[in-house]
């Protein structure tokens, strides 16, 4: 397999990574970047584990061709926040125990933040239907959907949403 | 003075690390000059295979070697064992066909690795995987369950592809009872067959180190230790003490991660072959078609009763699949998990359980989520809710008149109950249900169109399987106890470390809180190290909603240690004796006195002997504990679930559920209530969603997240959960386990509301829409 050069902008840095033709984003991220907070949980686009923002939305990395990242601003789990300041979705997963294992939580706060973005997370079922794409077999979701409500609160968009 | 912790909802130390994206899973770890290896996998379920041909395979780009199920078994592999002795009725021992680690004669189901490829890169291995060319002489699989006897006898030494034929409990009485009752209530029923889906799939990074013969596995482990056990004394890899086993952070479990599968096995081999560290991911196919599955029992049973309801026995025929090979624990989970929980809540005189265990070709089928337990609760839940209906009392009625109400109680199929109190958790759920609302809300549904149903499951579970004597009579393989130590540092930090392991559970906290509580530190002071066999001794993981139970009492008991031993020091330091010496909060203080010395100072004069006395004790302050339980610990509870269902597409709607758990003691009631959470989804999954299918020929129809329906946030309501607590009575927390119970008690309560809401006696899971409006239309009441 032939190799490609990518540039595009990492969490904030530009890049210019060499990788196989074939590679899918997600693979330029943990193996060539190390990025390995984005994670891989299937292999039919289903699970919403790698989930990364893309241009300022969310995007399953695992179905975007790394060629195709060409020139865009990626955001990975690893851009958001650090341990001295969280990103708030960050801080209301952990507040409201909306992780287990957490190898399903990255791409649900990437999932969340978009959703919030988007003012698609004024309530319950909103929320519930938003994270749609993401599996989690450890909570049940419950605390999830609470995490996201509380960080839309945090984010200031659930007052926009609703006025 | 420290906070007091036990019984608060501590924030989780580990989060930090997952919510950044720091946390580190086996597929994160890499080590310089790693190959990697994918599986050749059998594209049919049953044949023999005439010849594998590698040849072009070996020779494409970036390939390094290709290694076959001949080769292994060439080079003295041992085959994969499974670790509970069950015997059948005759006293024979079960039959177990040899599993091999990789195919070289025969495959028995699709997907059963044929041979490895080790490649410069992951594309290189799973492109060459391609280009290998196994021929196989294929035959008839056999498929289904209720047929096996009359199928293709698939191994020499099993005749009618039966395992074991075991019983347990009094056959004569109960039958006797039978025969004599006012009512007999029947019922037949399939428990659906469940593919486990952590949401991490399956990895192993192997490390030979060619200079020192040793072999570090990192993988996705629920029992690191009981990895490197097998793999010492059964497949003779290499000499335990030659073996290290890593489980760094595993993405979930819920059982499947327990066993010693092929694949982490081979790649081990290959590594110490080749000389290279080699890693393996699974794919999510390869998880669907090669992590053991769970469930798939064919049941059939009666329950007899007198004039007033009261249970008089009950008796269960089931057989239970096994798939092509007994995995690692898959004998014990239709029998010991599974017939002793048959007396649920209810104090039923006389019971008498035979199961069967069937092989067939398909995936083994081995513990997931409550492991035997589901299966007999969704039985005998489902069973007394028919049973009521039959007999003119409510569902809460006939359960309340059969309840055991004085412990310890000794049931008929070999368990003793040590404490529980099942009105209250049914009398606490059905008020946060307001079940007396019900005919209400129903009423009103039924305005817009509506059916809606009301459905309750009282459960219970036994968790801590023990004691170590009592299950190895019974046939166990291993010991059941746990380890635990505490290191406690110069400077009065604590490094704990235990046996049991976390895959999502909380340990870091939990036991955190735990020994912080008993040595009156901050829990900010207490590290916990798990997942190890290179820094703990032997452990025996985390399985059956064990940790807290068995793990948590060893610590408990380490803990003890630690305060004995300081109580010595201070004595000495403060020139009293040690029964003068009180130990709270942190303090050893001389007894009628205002002398104290902390917990820190203790701690730096064990290390710093100056003033010591070195003649009766040594420096140092570090305790280990070895605990061996007595008895199970018994989890109970009480769900109510209500659903609103469309007539017209069937579709089924959860509009409350109801979770009151009697778990014991809580350390932390919020990693409790997510445990809760946790297993009702995958309950209520079972119930309305999951199903594993395999067409006739043995291909498995439900091979990825497309074909297989897993529970999504939109598929589930919000839980409504509260406790109840009746200590347990035999081990030093009081604790009983909370891991696996909503697993285990929500799907009988799912069916329970369904068949109240159309009217129809049976229904078998998963409750499609299809299944339900079916039914709607072959029986339901309008
Ligand atoms: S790994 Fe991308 S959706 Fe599952
Ligand atoms: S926290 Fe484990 S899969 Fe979501």
């Amino acid at each position: 397999m032939a190799n490609i050069s990518v540039n595009l902008i990492v969490n904030g840095k530009a890049v210019t990574q060499e990788c196989p033709a074939n590679s899918t984003l997600v693979d330029l991220l943990r193996d060539q970047l190390q990025l390995t907070g984005t994670h891989v949980g299937c292999d039919t686009s289903q699970c919403g584990s790698c989930t990364v923002h893309f241009n300022g939305r969310a995007v399953k990395a695992c179905t975007v061709l790394a060629g195709q990242a060409e020139g865009a601003d990626v955001v990975t789990i690893e851009g958001i926040g650090s341990r001295e300041s969280l990103h708030p979705m960050q801080s209301a997963f952990r507040e409201c125990h909306g992780l287990q294992c957490g190898f399903c939580t990255p791409g649900m706060i990437m999932a969340g933040i978009d959703l919030v973005n988007r003012g698609d997370a004024s309530d319950e079922a909103s929320i519930r239907s938003g994270l749609e794409g993401n599996i989690c077999r450890c909570t049940g979701y419950h605390n999830i959907v609470k995490a996201v409500a509380s960080a839309a609160v945090e984010m200031g968009v659930k007052e926009e949403a609703e006025g | 003075m420290t906070e007091q912790t036990i019984g608060q909802s501590v924030l989780r130390k580990e989060d930090m690390r997952f919510i950044t994206g720091k946390g580190q899973y086996t597929d994160d770890i890499n080590i310089r000059g790693q190959a990697y290896g994918y599986f050749v996998r059998s594209t049919v379920a049953r044949a023999g295979i005439v010849n594998v041909d590698v040849s072009e395979a070996e020779n494409a780009p970036g390939v390094i070697a290709v290694l076959t199920g001949r080769q292994l078994a060439d080079d003295g592999l041992g085959t994969l064992p499974c670790g509970w002795l069950v015997l059948s009725k005759d006293g024979s021992g079960m039959k177990q066909p040899p599993h091999p680690v990789m195919a070289a004669d025969a495959v028995n189901y699709a997907g059963e690795p044929v041979a490895i490829v080790v490649g410069e890169s992951f594309q290189a291995a799973k492109d060459a995987a391609e280009l290998v060319v196994v021929d196989y002489d294929e035959k008839s699989a056999v498929v289904d369950l209720a047929t096996v006897q009359d199928a293709d006898q698939l191994y020499d030494e099993v005749p009618g592809n039966i395992s074991y034929d075991w019983e347990l409990g009094d056959k004569d009485a109960t039958f006797t009872a039978i025969d004599n009752a006012h009512h007999v209530t029947r019922l037949t029923l399939h428990n659906n067959r469940l593919i486990p889906n952590a949401v991490e799939p399956r990895a192993a990074v192997a490390d030979f180190n060619p200079a020192t013969e040793e072999l570090t596995l990192y993988t996705t482990s629920q029992n690191p230790h009981v990895v490197r056990l097998i793999f010492t004394a059964f497949v003779g890899l290499a000499p335990e003490h030659k073996l290290r086993v890593v489980a760094p952070d595993v993405g979930g479990g819920f059982g499947s991660k327990i066993f010693v599968y092929s694949e982490e096995t081979a790649v081990s081999w290959a590594s110490r072959r080749l000389g290279i560290p080699i890693k393996w991911t699974a794919e999510r196919s390869e998880s669907f078609l090669a992590d053991a599955h769970g469930r798939d029992h064919l049941t059939e049973a009666a329950l007899a009763m007198d004039e007033e309801g009261n249970f008089l026995g009950l008796y269960v025929k089931t057989r239970a699949n096994m798939g092509a090979y007994l995995s690692t624990f898959a004998s014990s989970v239709p029998t010991y998990l599974y017939g002793t929980l048959l007396a649920g809540q209810y104090k039923t005189p006389s019971i008498y359980v035979e199961v069967e265990a069937a092989f067939t070709n398909t995936a083994p089928v081995d513990a997931y989520r409550g492991a035997g337990r589901p299966e007999a609760s969704y039985l005998l839940e489902r069973l007394v809710e028919i049973a009521a209906g039959e007999m003119n009392l409510s569902p809460a009625e006939i359960r309340r008149r059969n309840f055991i109400t004085e412990f310890p109680y000794q049931t008929p199929v070999a368990l003793e109950y040590d404490t529980g109190d099942y009105n209250a958790s049914l009398t606490r759920a059905l008020e946060m249900a307001d079940w007396d609302g019900f005919a209400n809300r129903k009423a009103e549904a039924e305005l817009r169109g509506k059916k809606r149903g009301i459905g309750i499951s009282c459960y219970i579970e036994a968790c801590g399987i023990a004691p170590s004597q009592v299950a190895g009579a019974l046939g166990a393989g291993v010991g059941l106890w746990e380890s635990g130590e505490i290191r406690v540092n110069p400077t009065g930090s604590v490094t704990v470390l235990t046996g049991s392991h976390s895959h999502g559970q909380g340990h870091e906290t939990t036991f955190a809180q735990l020994v912080s509580s008993r040595l009156g530190i901050p829990v900010e002071d207490v590290e916990v190290v798990h997942g190890d066999t290179g820094k703990l001794d032997f452990g025996m993981g985390t399985y059956g909603s064990r940790s807290l139970a068995v793990g948590g009492s060893a610590l408990s008991r380490a803990a003890d240690k630690i305060v004995t031993k300081g109580r010595k020091i201070a004595a000495h330091l403060m020139e009293s004796t040690e029964d003068d010496i009180d130990f709270d909060d942190g303090e050893f203080r001389v007894r009628d006195s205002n002398l104290s010395k902390t917990f820190q100072e203790i701690a730096f004069a064990a290390y710093v002997p100056h003033n010591y006395p070195l003649d009766e004790l040594e420096p140092g302050l570090a305790e280990k504990a070895f605990y061996d339980p007595g008895n199970f610990t018994f989890p109970s509870g009480a769900y109510v679930c209500e659903v609103e269902i469309d007539p017209d597409t069937g579709e089924t709607e959860i509009v409350k559920f109801t979770a009151v758990d009697d778990f014991g003691n809580v350390i932390n009631p919020m990693i409790v209530a997510g445990q809760v959470h946790g297993g009702l989804a995958q309950g209520i999954g079972q119930a309305l969603l999951e199903n594993c299918v395999y067409d006739d020929t043995g291909q498995l129809l439900t091979g990825s997240y497309m074909d297989y329906c897993m529970p999504r946030a939109d598929d589930l309501p919000d839980f409504d959960v509260d406790t109840t607590v009746t200590p347990c009575t035999h081990n030093p927390i009081g604790a009983k386990g909370c891991g696996e119970a909503g697993a285990i008690g929500s799907p009988p309560a799912v069916i329970n509301a369904i068949t109240n809401a159309i009217g129809v006696r049976e229904l078998d899971m998963p409750a499609t829409p299809e299944r339900v409006w079916r039914a709607i239309q072959e029986g339901g009441r309008s």
